[in-house]
């Protein structure tokens, strides 16, 4: 059997494309995490991603308007769990968790009357680049801009907390906020903007999914996306690089229980879709196993309320 | 001018003050959210929050919702006590519903006393071994509770659904993806007649006394609590940590398990896909209204189920969308958590004049 170059390259296009908005919400929960605040939110704020670009493009018709809509819409969730957890100083945890189950409620409450609506198409780059080379150029080319920024994201995030100040400004906060605080840093507006960013990010992710992954809405689209976006945090041991790997993996994983199923692999479908979660608790017990390892990579104060008394 | 003072102990009059401060929040920015979809705040706050307890039936009705909310609640309230964030409560319900359901399949077309203990049992026992997974994960693996617990709510599901529509489902059912329906011997007794409310509300008020001596008369309970306030500590006296992690969890994987037992064999009859609308999930939000308290759970899981059933009133008669239940349960968590600054702080106003 001769197996067609390009169709290689084609599958390993669709795994990228399917690890785009594991990327997205990845990085930016990255920050988050890395400035010390575990938001547990991820599966909420995409989702309102979600709803919110696909709704924007509906109605306003504009792919400009409704991705940079879907960012503020995340941003805006997001602002209700920074002023809970840096101004009322609530728990991390919970407030995540209210965070998820009231994005759900809200993007199925906005999406009613978004049901059923056919997507608009997404302009995508350098179509005309994809018959040039054999292997590469459908891994190349011919991907939306959204594609493109994602499978940058790791490396400028990887940049920003290595070699800016202000990087260095968000690794303090989240390794010692007293100290940070001492030197004169805000740690609260730090932790309030890398929320924020956070919350921008998974609104991208689910802007991502509703808009050119899958066009169109449906309830729980992002389907636990959100979730594994956290668990990606953790396997990459909060190193943005190791994201790409981590959601490659999950992204295969996704698309090779597709063409199992076109294939006819006699496996019952649900444990080829439960295979991403189960892999996901595999992968998190190898690398916990080493806990010394977490305890050094994990930025110190993850988790922790900070107050400064004035 | 107001000042913002801390108060030197948390005060003890707020700490069960606050959840009710939270409920009047929820229906103040849910009538708002009413008033912005186009609808008459009160008459919608009405259907949603008295219309669907008005009569008999619908007090029924919500005792029949906050049974599995009460209950696993209360298993989760061990958890959170100590510090260990057990979220895949609905999982735990799910697996604990596979296993017993698949004991009463067995005992299909029999008849006898025995046959309700053994199918409760096997709930109670399949939930546990569900939630020994993330335990153990996490006591010798170091490995998050959070994620591996919510990871497993998914695999559950597909579990189950693989199960009713694959080599359990029933073979007169016209591939209807449901089992056959259990034998009467395999069935909680309903309390009334012609309302749907059952045995279970005995489990779950059980399990209400039990905790309520657990956690105040006993050792154990102390423990927790220690625990709870600082690792550090717990680790000073000695307590063993491991021990309490897989107990806790054990204990609240029993809970959501039984929860799911009841709804099988109580309202539902037979396994099908949609054996609970998300108690699991809506029960954390429970916990955290009562308290952890075992009395303020009960309460908690009053309040809480009538969103349930207001959502369902409020999309009949008004066509209000039904999740707006899921959008009322969000915001209580959120007054309720923004409410706690109140237990450490205190809004002086100062110098105030007419």
């Amino acid at each position: 059997m001769i197996i067609d170059i390009n169709f290689i390259g084609l599958i390993i296009a669709s795994i990228m494309a399917s690890a785009v908005p594991l990327i997205l919400a990845s990085c930016g929960e990255l920050i988050t995490e890395r400035s010390g605040v575990l938001n547990l939110g991820v599966e909420g704020m995409m989702i309102i991603g979600a709803i919110s670009g696909f709704a924007l493009m509906t109605v306003t018709g504009s792919l400009i308007i409704a991705v940079f809509g879907a960012m503020l819409a995340g941003v805006l969730i997001s602002t209700i769990f920074a002023f809970l957890t840096q101004t009322l100083i609530t728990n991390h945890v919970a407030t995540g968790l209210a965070l998820t189950i009231f994005g759900i409620g809200i993007s199925a409450m906005i999406g009613k009357n978004f049901v059923g609506i056919p997507g608009k198409e997404f302009p995508v780059l350098f179509e005309g680049l994809k018959d040039t080379i054999p292997l590469l150029g459908p891994i190349l080319f011919g991907h939306s801009i959204v594609f493109y920024f994602a499978f940058s994201l790791p490396f400028i995030t990887s940049y920003f907390l290595k070699k800016t100040k202000i990087g260095l400004i968000v690794r303090a906060v989240g390794d010692s906020p007293e100290s940070a605080s001492n030197q004169g840093i805000n740690v609260r507006l730090v932790r309030y903007a890398c929320i924020l960013y956070g919350g921008a990010m998974s609104g991208l992710a689910g802007a991502y999914l509703s808009m050119i992954y899958t066009p169109q809405w449906i309830e729980n689209m992002t389907g636990g996306r959100g979730w594994i976006a956290l668990a990606l945090v953790v396997f990459s041991t909060w190193n943005p690089i190791k994201i790409l790997i981590g959601a490659m993996i999950f992204g295969g994983l996704t698309i090779i229980q597709f063409h199992m199923q076109a294939i006819g692999v006699r496996i019952p479908v649900q444990f080829l879709t439960a295979l991403p979660y189960i892999v996901t608790i595999i992968v998190l017990v190898v690398i916990s196993r080493d806990s010394r390892k977490i305890r050094l990579s994990t930025p110190s104060s993850l988790g922790k309320s900070f107050h400064k008394d004035n | 001018m107001i000042k913002i003072v801390k108060r030197d102990q948390p005060s003890r009059a707020i700490f069960f003050f606050t959840p009710v401060l939270a409920i009047f929040l929820t229906l103040v920015a849910g009538g708002l959210i009413f008033f912005i979809l186009g609808f008459k705040p009160f008459e919608a706050l009405k259907f949603f929050f008295i219309v669907p307890i008005a009569d008999k039936y619908g007090f029924s009705e919500l005792l029949l919702k906050a049974t599995p909310l009460c209950l696993i609640a209360i298993g989760l309230s061990f958890c959170f006590k100590s510090n260990n964030w057990n979220i895949g409560a609905e999982g735990q319900l799910t697996f604990g519903a596979i296993v017993s359901g698949g004991v009463a399949l067995l005992f299909y077309e029999q008849e006898g006393f025995y046959i309700l203990p053994i199918v409760i049992l096997a709930g109670a026992i399949g939930g546990m071994l569900y939630a020994s997974i993330p335990a153990i994960l996490k006591t010798y693996f170091n490995t998050n509770e959070i994620l591996v617990s919510l990871m497993l709510v998914y695999v559950s599901k597909l579990i189950l659904d693989y199960l009713v529509v694959g080599p359990w489902s029933n073979p007169e059912g016209f591939n209807f993806p449901e089992t056959r329906q259990f034998s009467d011997s395999a069935k909680l007794p309903l309390l009334f007649e012609g309302l749907r409310i059952h045995a279970g509300i005995f489990l779950a008020l059980s399990a209400v006394v039990i905790s309520w001596f657990v956690f105040y008369k006993t050792y154990l309970g102390f423990q927790m609590k220690v625990s709870g306030f600082s690792l550090k500590t717990a680790k000073y006296a000695g307590y063993k940590g491991k021990k309490m992690i897989i107990l806790v969890f054990l204990i609240s994987g029993a809970c959501a398990g039984l929860a799911g037992v009841g709804e099988i064999t109580g309202p539902i009859g037979q396994l099908h896909r949609e054996i609970s609308p998300d108690y699991g999930f809506t029960a954390i939000i429970v916990a955290f209204l009562g308290r952890l308290h075992p009395v303020g759970i009960i309460f908690a899981s009053l309040v809480v189920a009538i969103t349930y059933l207001g959502a369902e009133t409020a999309q009949i008669f008004m066509q209000i969308p039904k999740y707006t239940g899921q959008v009322f349960q969000g915001m209580i968590l959120f007054f309720l958590l923004a409410s706690d600054y109140l237990l450490f702080f205190k809004i002086k106003f100062i110098g105030s004049k007419k």
